[in-house]
């Protein structure tokens, strides 16, 4: 089999891939009439069959989620696509949605029949100004075309789907924190149990799903759970985007089984930029413990990963090459998490402001070796502690970077400031400029 | 300020759009700043008249999110993205150049009103690294030197074409409508997908990738 498997970007290369005519033209819409030809616990059977997980970073199961929801509940139902993408090294949703809208608007479609909900929203992150008019637009044509709205394809099911932009909080791609934030509040996570299977969105049954996960929906109905099957691993079926991005030739996406290694990914990418090597990467976004060059052939599915000690996460591969300070890195992610801290449980906004203390002096050079111990105290005492998994992403890039790394926190201190010259690591000076 | 009855009605169109009214609260945010280019106290009370909450529920809301602004902006409001990929090829120089390029530090504004400086996080767009957004719309691979010749064109009102996105870049408040849900009708603009996007797709159709 070929390494790589366009399905949700085998349009791209499309001038009209965001319009209604060019999804049709590529076989959109298709599958929402064979969807509504079965029963809606069919369409769950069948996603669960397929062996579809979650795209977004967790890997939980798609059609076991839909199937959690309590049937003849006489409630509402939703369907919540989280359109945030804002971990650090994700860039796969996005794309998607400015060339590819309709395919996340027909597994709406499909997921909302299955799971019996009548509004569905897309909470799309607000910085994307061209991605919200394109999938805007895919909305408006959706319903033109009869495909939104009542009575879809005379099957009596109705649909109502809202664009609801965010408007520039980190903290909203996790999916209780979403959930407020679409009901109108400040986006903090909620303590769960409840889940939100069955207290979400108003404290209805809600499903939120990842964009890639819903729009691999399609392609399922239409080719079918063994086509899905035959490609990726043991327990991490089909194929799914990857993002490679930094110190490679040639970044970009690509759409491969799932499996596929680093080292196969970087052939394809033309290899690091000419004359460096890989120092350090990071497997599915900032919040995913880094690897290093001991780690290109780990496959790159939930257990492979996993295995090798982190997390498949979004599949979001930041690669920096030797010219790159990793304290200079663990630091900037770290005031990421400190800015993006929601504030509401005390040992990830009290936390993560002392991280970024700690670290700017060990940048500085004015750190002690027992600083690495107090740091690495630091993160225990956060990780774990908090309502969501934002504390636990802020301290894998440290807990990471010192586990491969330490005698390079050292040298800072020995220097008495960073022995990087940051401009190496450009790109300007890539470009010889 | 008043809102005219047409802004009246788009509000109201805006909360139609929900089955509560208080989840209307971002969108019309987002809205008033169309009108005003930030978060007013007139906007504040409107949107709490209209969901029926407490202004200061409104005020609780807006202030959580960095895209609400609570002082005026530029006309064009210049993101440098400064997270870790970016910065490391090559966001911190362009930050570094054209804050004192335009003598503004995050936060500012020029004096003119034209534009305005900001560090923003990862804006979903490292395949194009490093990227800056203007008016939340990308600016893909840039240098420091595009950067000074990109605000400097748009305080001269000629703003360059975004990367991905419409054929001339809209203001700060035309683009914070668009934010709030209403169409300007330039979807179609614009290439489908930028090159690394294509990438893998690219090498497939060679068959490159066996």
């Amino acid at each position: 089999m070929s390494k790589l498997t366009p399905v949700l970007s085998a349009n791209w290369d499309q001038a009209d891939s965001f319009t209604i005519e060019g999804y049709k033209r590529s076989g959109g819409y298709k599958a929402i009439k064979s969807a509504l030809e079965k029963t809606p616990d069919e369409v769950i059977q069948l996603v669960k069959d397929s062996g579809l997980r979650g795209r977004g970073g967790a890997g939980f199961p798609t059609g076991m989620k839909w199937g959690f929801i309590p049937q003849g509940d006489n409630k509402e139902h939703y369907l919540v696509v989280n359109a945030d993408e804002s971990e650090p090294g994700t860039c796969k949703d996005m794309p998607l949605l400015m060339a590819n809208p309709h395919v996340l608007v027909e597994g709406i479609i499909i997921g909302s029949y299955a799971i019996r909900a009548n509004h569905a929203f897309i909470y799309i992150r607000g910085e994307v100004a061209h991605v919200v008019r394109r999938v805007q637009e895919a909305i408006a044509e959706a319903y033109k075309a009869g495909f939104l709205g009542k009575n879809i394809l005379g099957k009596g099911f109705d649909l109502d789907l809202t664009l609801h932009v965010g408007a520039g909080a980190y903290i909203c791609g996790e999916e209780t924190a979403l959930l407020d934030s679409l009901e109108g509040f400040r986006g903090q996570p909620r303590l769960r149990p409840p889940f939100p299977a069955i207290a979400g969105l108003y404290a209805r049954p809600t499903v939120v799903n990842n964009v890639e996960s819903i729009a691999s929906v399609p392609s399922i109905i239409n080719n079918g759970v063994e086509w899905f099957q035959s490609m990726g691993t043991e327990k991490s079926k089909g194929y799914t985007l990857y993002s490679l991005s930094g110190h490679v030739a040639n970044p970009g996406q690509f759409e491969a089984p799932l499996g596929i290694t680093l080292r196969e990914l970087l052939e394809l990418a033309g290899g690091i930029r000419p004359g460096h090597q890989i120092k350090f990467w990071t497997p599915g976004g900032s919040s995913t413990p880094m690897f290093t060059a001991e780690h290109l052939d780990v496959p790159l599915d939930y257990e492979g990963v996993g295995a090798a000690g982190s997390m498949l996460g979004t599949k979001a591969l930041q690669i920096f090459d030797e010219t790159t300070c990793v304290v200079r890195a663990a630091l900037r992610w770290t005031e990421f998490y400190k800015h993006e801290s929601c504030g509401k449980c005390t040992p990830c906004r009290e936390g993560t402001w002392w991280l970024v203390q700690m670290l700017h002096d060990l940048e500085d050079g004015k750190g002690s070796e027992e600083d690495l111990a107090k740091l690495l105290d630091l993160c225990d005492n956060i990780a774990g502690r908090s309502f969501c998994a934002l504390a636990d992403g802020a301290v894998a890039p440290i807990i990471s970077s010192l586990k491969y790394f330490r005698d390079e926190y050292l040298a800072h201190q020995k220097n008495g400031g960073c022995p990087f010259d940051p401009m190496k690591s450009t790109k300007f000076e890539m470009a010889g400029i | 300020m008043a809102f005219t009855s047409e802004q009246e009605a788009i509000m109201d169109s805006i909360v139609a759009r929900y089955p509560r009214k208080r989840s209307a609260i971002m969108p019309l945010l987002h809205y008033v700043q169309s009108i005003s280019g930030y978060v007013t106290p007139e906007g504040i009370e409107k949107i709490s008249e209209k969901i029926e909450v407490a202004t200061a529920e409104v005020t609780a809301v807006s202030t959580f999110y960095t895209q609400y602004k609570s002082e005026p902006v530029g006309e064009y409001h210049v993101g440098v993205c400064i997270n870790t990929l970016c910065a490391v090829m090559g966001g911190d120089e362009i930050y570094d150049s054209v804050s004192k390029h335009l003598g503004i530090e995050n936060g500012e504004t020029t004096k003119d009103g034209k534009v305005s400086l900001e560090r923003i996080e990862c804006n979903a767009a490292c395949d194009y690294a490093p990227v800056v957004m203007v008016n939340w719309e990308f600016f893909d691979n840039q240098t420091p030197a595009s950067v000074n010749q990109l605000v400097d064109a748009a305080r001269a009102g000629n703003p360059p074409a975004p990367t991905r996105g419409p054929k001339s870049l809209r203001t700060w408040k035309q683009n914070s409508e668009v934010l709030a849900g209403l169409s300007d009708g330039l979807a179609g603009e614009g290439v489908s997908a930028g090159e690394p996007s294509k990438l893998g797709l690219k090498i497939s159709r060679e068959g490159g990738a066996k």
